[in-house]
């Protein structure tokens, strides 16, 4: 009954969201505030109906109702609860509801925190959020459909993939989701503009937190998926260039060109076409992200649903949204007028780098991820494009990035002498340098990468500490302090989140550069060497977990004779599901992680053993997680708190130079 | 991710890719088996190099690899005998060569294009924003000031 009842509040919020999407959008048309007036409250309907689905779905899944073919095929009594409530999300269908979910979500919170925007705006901005619903929503229940009974129900079910019972992946998709769909509030906002052919600071102010959220949660969400593959996976690699991470990496890219230019349209009124084209861009990416996983068309392990019928009803959204926001671009950018004139150097122009590289970037990765289906459409050849392509090819722009980033960053507005930046960027750069040779002095007869990327990490750091001082002004150490305490929390965001870019680049070129590994045969008993470590190889034994068999080892890991830590490594098989996964037991450390895996026992006697030591493995995670609370910094300045648009925020200016 | 569909194809023990008894006693030619079987795929997996698969004709490609090595072939000699018998579908960096320039040349070609549409527009900004500058004097009287 309960199952039912969410498959009807679907169909009502399938039925709400096609009033949201005309209603309000003729009301703004005709400036009739009675039409217009509907958006509100349909949307805070859609998102309520769409919930009630949501958690009839999850009671499908809490209480293991077999009746329900999508809890048959996903759950199983035997499943921790977490995975019980994680498997609602971790199928085709589900993970679609989430989505509206979410998609819904936004729309309410414009108009939770949507009271001052101007009425036409908000009507249009919600009739396209509800326009999106109302696609979705059509997917799903035409061809997705999570409520489907069976006639016959089974006793058990066949479980959720034993790869994707694990914390870290159980809250990977709702973060992505949050991240993909946030940017439909950006493209909302950017068709309501081009409809009402104005775009101003205040529209730049408005759009820039939902963009600043949406990427915030991407990047979450990509480092919780990144931290898995890490650990889960029994070899320690931490991206792997797979379409499906591609999809997900390319919406980043974008979101990012688009945090950056949208600061231009608030300050400067500048940029405007080029903003709303990234909106568009941004979430025909999500689309585009979504059709590649949903549709299985460049096919990867992520793709659980190959139905082409499905694929091809995703590409027809993908046209509809993307075909007709960019036609209404075509006609419509010509009436946004630039206003902020800028020089050559200058902030403007140190922003429009960073817009160009990692838009361009972006598109490198578009091309190298479609290009094995181009090629074999269009010129009849079977090939592949790997990690070592998008290594050479798109390693170069964040390179670029990364030397342009911290002397952009302290560009002013306007116009700017360059050569009085990089004066006070000397010491940043000759320390960065100085880490550079030092480490390559060190690491003899290695790869250049390591030098390279810690140099390029420390002048991104520092580069970003030397900003923080500089704004900090003049004065004897406290008067500075006490300034940088007053500082705008948006200030804070970007030295923070710069920073968090130069941990990321350090830290990955020194994981891929330095890294050791070791593979043997290993007896019970015997001790090997791994860099500075011993490692004893105690006991091997059979463990039952709730829904898996384990055979778990003891190895004990010393240095110098002393224990520095008692490591379990696992290898599980999961009897439903009829697979086995490899637990790597991982010794974390500041500086290196130990990663232990056992692997089969061999004829001879022993067990394969492979270890590894990753330097800085968590260094690149928590660059990610530095990112992502410099966006939260800059998503609490003052300037989006306060009513935004309709009195411009009193600035706590300090003189920058 | 790829282990989970191999996994799944293969229902047997997750077997480490490189096996104990594959690895080359001599380091160095070892490191450059890694080197290069890390660009080449798994011809039956999805997207796996055969360094990181478990298939059966992975391990054979490992072993032909470190075979060729061991005669005496450089890098590319090795990789050209896997890829005569395969087809380029194994290499994970295609060759620039044919339609695949395309692909090379797809991102460098759109930042010079983008390079140059971004600088007419700053410079057509920049004539505009001309008058709008101080003049000498305003500047020395402004560094007065600011001395002051």
């Amino acid at each position: 009954m309960i199952v039912e009842l969410g498959h009807f509040t679907l169909v009502l919020a399938f039925m709400v969201a096609l009033v949201q999407m005309s209603l309000p959008l003729w009301g703004a048309y005709r400036r009739d505030a009675r039409l217009m007036a509907v958006a509100d409250p349909a949307a805070v309907i859609q998102f309520l109906l769409i919930a009630v689905s949501f958690a009839a779905l999850t009671y499908a899944f809490v209480t293991s109702d077999f009746s329900v073919k999508l809890v048959v095929d996903n759950s199983h009594t035997a499943k921790p609860m977490l995975y019980k409530v994680a498997g609602v999300w971790g199928n085709h269908e589900g993970s679609l509801l989430l989505w509206v979910l979410i998609l819904s979500g936004f729309g309410a919170c414009a108009v939770w925190f949507g009271g001052n925007l101007p009425a036409t705006l908000k009507a249009r901005v919600l009739a396209v959020q509800g326009s999106i619903g109302v696609a979705f929503m059509a997917f799903m229940l035409l061809t997705s459909n999570p409520f489907l009974r069976l006639e016959l129900p089974p006793l058990n079910g066949t479980d959720l993939n034993p790869l994707l019972q694990d914390p870290g992946l159980a809250f990977h998709p709702p973060f992505l989701y949050l991240g993909y769909v946030g940017l439909s509030m950006s493209f909302s906002f950017a068709v309501a503009a081009l409809l009402e052919g104005r775009v101003d600071a205040a529209w730049g102010r408005w759009v820039r937190p939902w963009t600043l959220a949406a990427w915030i949660f991407l990047t979450i969400g990509i480092a919780l998926g990144s931290w898995w593959a890490y650990y889960e996976l029994g070899w320690g690699g931490f991206w792997f260039w797979d379409p499906v991470e591609n999809a997900s990496f390319m919406p980043w890219l974008i979101a990012a060109a688009l945090l950056h230019s949208a600061i231009v349209v608030e300050k400067r009124e500048s940029l405007k076409a080029w903003t709303i084209l990234l909106a568009i861009l941004a979430f025909g990416f999500s689309l585009t992200g979504t059709f590649i996983v949903r549709s299985g068309v460049i096919t990867s392990v992520h793709a659980f649903a190959n139905d082409p019928a499905r694929g091809v009803f995703i590409l027809m959204i993908l046209g509809v949204f993307m075909g007709g926001s960019l036609t209404l671009f075509a006609f419509r950018a010509n009436v946004l007028e630039a206003k902020g004139m800028f020089s050559v150097v200058s902030r403007e122009t140190a922003l429009i780098a960073n817009n160009l590289l990692l838009a361009v970037s972006a598109f490198v990765v578009f091309v190298g991820t479609i290009w094995p289906l181009v090629a074999e459409l269009l010129f009849a050849r079977k090939l592949s494009v790997g990690v070592p392509f998008f290594n050479a090819a798109f390693t170069p722009f964040m390179v670029l990035i990364a030397i342009v980033l911290p002397i952009g960053a302290m560009l002013p507005w306007k116009r700017a002498e360059i050569g009085r930046v990089v004066r006070s960027l000397r010491g940043a750069l000759a320390l960065a340098v100085a880490v550079m040779l030092l480490i390559y002095a060190l690491q003899t007869g290695r790869s250049t990468l390591g030098p390279i990327g810690a140099g390029l990490g420390a002048w991104v750091v520092l580069g970003a500490l030397t900003d923080l001082w500089q704004r900090g002004g003049r004065g004897d150490f406290g008067a500075r302090l006490s300034r940088l305490g007053r500082l705008p929390r948006a200030d804070w965001g970007k030295v923070l989140a710069h920073s968090g870019l130069g941990v990321t680049i350090f830290a990955v070129a020194a994981i891929t550069a330095w890294a050791t590994e070791d593979i043997r045969v290993v007896k019970i008993g015997e001790t090997f060497p791994l860099g500075a470590y011993e490692i004893t190889l105690q006991a091997v034994n059979k463990v039952e977990g709730p829904n898996y068999h384990s055979t778990m080892a003891d190895m004990l890991v010393t240095k110098d004779g002393a224990e520095v830590a008692f490591l379990h490594p696992e290898k599980r098989f999961y009897p439903v599901a009829g697979m086995p996964t490899t637990e790597a037991a991982i010794h974390q450390g500041a500086f290196r992680d130990l990663y232990l895996v056992i692997g089969d026992p061999q004829d001879a006697g022993g067990y394969a053993v492979r270890t590894y030591i990753k330097p800085f493995a968590d260094w690149i995670w928590g660059g990610a997680l530095l990112m992502a609370i410099g966006g939260m910094f800059s998503l609490s300045d003052r300037r989006f708190r306060v009513a935004a648009g309709a009195r411009p925020a009193p600035q706590v200016t300090v003189a920058a130079e | 991710m790829r282990k989970l569909l191999l996994a799944l194809l293969l229902i047997g023990s997750p077997a480490f890719a490189v096996q104990p008894d594959e690895v080359l006693p001599d380091a160095g030619l070892e490191a450059r088996a890694r080197a290069i079987s890390a660009n080449l795929r798994c011809p039956v997996c999805q997207g796996e190099t055969i360094d990181d698969s478990n298939a059966p004709i992975s391990r054979d490609l490992r072993l032909a690899v470190r075979q060729r090595l061991l005669a005496g072939d450089d890098d590319t000699e090795v990789v050209d005998y896997i890829v005569n018998r395969y087809g380029e579908f194994v290499l994970f960096m295609p060759r620039a060569q044919g339609s695949s320039l395309i692909l090379w040349l797809a991102g460098p070609a759109m930042l010079l294009m983008g390079a140059g549409v971004a600088y007419a527009t700053t410079r057509k900004r920049a004539t505009a924003a001309e008058p709008e500058t101080l003049t000498e004097t305003d500047k020395t009287r402004l560094a007065d000031l600011l001395k002051k």
